[in-house]
């Protein structure tokens, strides 16, 4: 069964949902979607590195996206630029420079499209393999920071004055959502990578009462969305991250309309 | 019961703070800051916007580094910290219970215990965002107070609370200093309120800005402290 293409992606895509849901809901709580954004760029950087040293390719892509959240923070705490500008720098820098790097292997044939949006075919026994692995201890982890976590996100005084050191549980969040860009490379491409953190989080928000129901809620949202829209890129031959991203928004837009209809 | 004298040196203070100074860059925040606060006594710190009484706040609770001087805690000492204000962002659902355990574990008991002590036991569990000023200021009290504190440091409590509403709130503190027997570190503006309460008032003066890093002792109309002994 695992031969399918398909029943590969469709595993790989709910395992990420599964931690891309609850992780969603910080970068929504937190406003971290352009952080989460500069790290998907500079995913590509860490596509060229793989070719540079041969790595596997989501490995590559996790210890550049890791560079880039202990650059960001060493910025942040050192330099008096504000934190939209040092993103800004760090996003659009790093995806030049791993398009610059990547014109030095002129024989080197990479599927770019696949990259940027996702390619269900793409997704081979190893990704099956580190994503699932790698859902699960990201999960692990995130189980175990979510007090901190979510103490710092309410208020980092409270959260430090309690002991729960809300520095590490920022850096340790920031190399969660790198773990989870790379997981995601070849199933929504970097691109869309963030809409599968904010839209999920976002349709969950309307009937949840508490965090955690919020992020199961995201999670469960999430891969509704990487089922349906997995099917449809097999069926009408679409891309697969695009496909997902839809589903997600319609998704998104049915929560809505239930809410007016509501009110 | 409140007992200890202001300014007295003896072992058993919660925290004592000598000759306190933060420096930020070029400008000193706070200077030459002195403070003792021991077990069941209510210490206000006064001061103007500006004359760095949060920062203060944060020193004593070790959330920053001071630049000079040292603070003495009595060891493993649990601390109780009731912000300012709190910015809540729309898109977390935090009820009323769900914010009373945000940094640790606690029985219902514990809980409605800790509500009841801030006069908040009929409250319910509505989402935090739906709560008045006053409300969410008694909240966040219990909430620092479900942890057993020790010492329980409250930057600006009365912050945009009405003045029937500050007034409860202060008596309030004044009574948990005594029902819980633990240290309190008040912050406040209104120095009227000071006069006729608590063991010892702190009196912080705005620094002056252009006075260099290594310059001497300041006199104390450019930046430390003045005591006000109990009357």
């Amino acid at each position: 069964m695992l031969d399918d293409f398909f029943t590969r992606a469709l595993i790989a895509g709910s395992g990420l949902a599964l931690v891309a849901g609850p992780i969603g809901c910080f970068v929504v709580w937190r406003r971290l979607a352009y952080f989460g954004e500069t790290i998907a760029h500079s995913a590509l950087l860490g596509v060229a590195l793989s070719l540079l040293l041969d790595l596997y390719l989501v490995v590559g892509i996790l210890v550049c996206a890791c560079v880039v959240v202990l650059l960001m923070f060493h910025l942040e705490r050192r330099d008096t630029l504000p934190a939209d500008t040092i993103l800004g720098l760090l996003c659009h820098g790093s995806l030049a420079l791993g398009l610059v790097v990547l014109s030095f292997f002129p024989n080197v044939r990479i599927n770019l499209h696949g990259l940027l949006f996702g390619d269900i075919l793409g997704v081979s026994h190893t990704d099956l393999v580190v994503v699932s692995g790698g859902g699960v201890v990201a999960l692990g982890v995130l189980w175990w920071l979510w007090r901190p976590l979510l103490a710092a996100t309410v208020n980092v005084d409270i959260a430090a004055a309690a002991g729960l050191r809300p520095q590490r549980a920022h850096l340790v969040f920031g190399f969660l959502v790198a773990a989870v860009i790379a997981g995601a490379i070849k199933i929504v491409g970097v691109l869309l990578i963030v809409a599968l953190l904010v839209i999920p989080a976002a349709a969950a928000r309307r009937f949840a009462t508490s965090p955690e129901q919020m992020a199961i809620g995201a999670a469960a949202v999430g891969i509704v969305a990487v089922a349906g829209g997995l099917s449809a890129s097999a069926e009408f031959d679409t891309p697969s991250g695009p496909s997902i991203v839809v589903t997600a928004l319609v998704l998104f837009a049915l929560t809505r309309i239930r809410r007016s209809r509501r009110a | 019961m409140r007992n200890g004298q202001p300014g007295d040196s003896a072992p058993g203070a919660l925290v004592h703070a000598r000759d306190v100074g933060v420096r930020r860059g070029e400008r000193w925040i706070v200077r030459h800051v002195d403070l003792r606060v021991g077990r069941g006594e209510l210490v206000y710190l006064i001061g103007a916007n500006g004359a760095g009484k949060s920062t203060f706040a944060k020193e004593v609770l070790g959330l920053i580094d001071i630049s000079e001087g040292n603070i003495d805690r009595a060891p493993s000492i649990r601390m109780g910290y009731v912000p300012q204000r709190l910015p809540l962002t729309p898109t977390l659902p935090l009820s009323v219970r769900r914010l009373m355990a945000l940094t640790g574990r606690f029985a219902a008991q514990e809980i409605d215990a800790a509500l009841a002590a801030v006069g908040l036991e009929r409250l319910g569990d509505p989402p935090v965002t739906t709560l008045s000023g006053g409300e969410l200021q008694r909240l966040l009290l219990a909430r620092a107070l479900v942890h057993r504190p020790e010492l329980l440091v409250l930057d600006e409590p009365d912050q945009g609370v009405d003045l029937a509403g500050a007034n409860r709130l202060h008596r309030l503190i004044e009574q948990i200093c005594d029902d819980f027997g633990c240290g309190v570190l008040l912050i406040s503006h209104d120095l009227r309120r000071v006069m006729d309460a608590g063991d010892d008032v702190v009196v912080l003066v705005p620094h002056e800005h252009d006075e260099p890093p290594e310059g001497g002792d300041a006199p104390m109309a450019g930046g430390g402290r003045e005591r006000m002994p109990q009357s």
